[in-house]
């Protein structure tokens, strides 16, 4: 029973935080919401006994990917408020509202209406992959991570550094100098936004 | 009461859809991309029930991995609105019709 009670609390910060995100006017407001919603993943996740998860969780997502969206909003200047009453494409809102409500009609049916939404081998007591084998949280990922799946942690390295040199690459001021003609054709017009602050600072 | 695998399905569901919505509403590239990070939450919280309903590390091993994705997916998506951004600041999804020939 009390399960049931923090999974209900979870779920509902977690829907709240969602819905905040969504509906916030200002983007701070949508990352501090996302920050909720992910606490209340890592609270679900600990309820079912993935300790490393959740703790993988809260340093990851909103120790780092959620400092890494507020530090753009702030270097970037764009936490002004956004607004949201315009409606820049016409029907766009009542398109993406039957969407995502088919959406979610169509998960719903294949999870309530099958009887058991949950088909597969059940791992077997004791075994490698078995939750119940004995050994700790991180133990059984770290044996199961470095055995199984050690090309695909390989490979997420792999991942990583070529998105470190990515970001490297894509924010990469080029030195004036240098700068290529093309970059931008001078017939290139944007009306509605503000001249490139580029040439100002160099 | 007890609790079932469904439940935690059907918040995945949920979170999922809201994400969706939030993607095809909302014109902030920043704001769009916290959708897609619910989106893939929501997709964590359906892995880890099902790993947990099948007595499987398994889904805590994609859910490890869909981590790492993540974190990549934010480093690139956002050097790319920084990018963007200091040419053109202030410019939103919608924007991208300046690409049309």
């Amino acid at each position: 029973m009390s399960e049931v009670i923090v999974f209900i609390v979870a779920a509902a910060m977690i829907l709240v935080g969602a819905v905040g995100v969504v509906a916030s006017r200002n983007p701070v407001h949508s990352a501090l919401f996302l920050v909720e919603t992910l606490f209340g993943v890592a609270v679900i996740f600990l309820i079912q006994n993935a300790n490393f998860l959740a703790a993988v969780q809260i340093i990851v997502y909103a120790g780092a990917i959620v400092i890494l969206f507020l530090f753009v909003i702030m270097l970037l200047g764009v936490d002004k408020a956004e607004e949201l009453d315009v409606e820049p494409i016409a029907g766009q809102r009542p398109l993406a509202a039957v969407l995502g409500a088919a959406l979610l009609g169509i998960g719903l049916t294949v999870v309530l209406v099958a009887s058991n939404g949950v088909t597969g081998a059940i791992a077997a007591t004791g075994s490698e992959h078995a939750l119940d084998n004995g050994f700790s949280d991180v133990e059984r990922i770290g044996r199961v991570l470095f055995t199984e799946y050690a090309f695909a942690f390989q490979a997420t390295a792999a991942l990583l550094t070529i998105a470190v040199i990515g970001a490297v690459v894509l924010t990469r001021r080029v030195p004036s100098t240098e700068m290529l003609p093309d970059r931008e054709p001078a017939s290139f017009e944007l009306p509605p936004l503000a001249p490139a602050i580029d040439e100002e600072e160099h | 009461m007890e609790l079932t695998t469904n439940w935690y399905l059907v918040l995945s569901i949920l979170v999922f859809s809201i994400g969706a919505v939030g993607l095809m509403v909302r014109r902030n590239p920043l704001v769009m991309f916290m959708s897609v990070e619910l989106m893939l939450n929501s997709v964590n919280i359906a892995f880890v029930s099902f790993g947990t309903s099948l007595n499987d590390v398994g889904g805590q091993m994609a859910v490890f991995f869909v981590l790492v994705v993540a974190a990549v997916e934010v480093v690139v998506g956002l050097a790319l609105i920084v990018a963007i951004n200091r040419r053109h600041p202030d410019a939103t999804a919608d924007d991208l019709s300046a690409l049309r020939g």
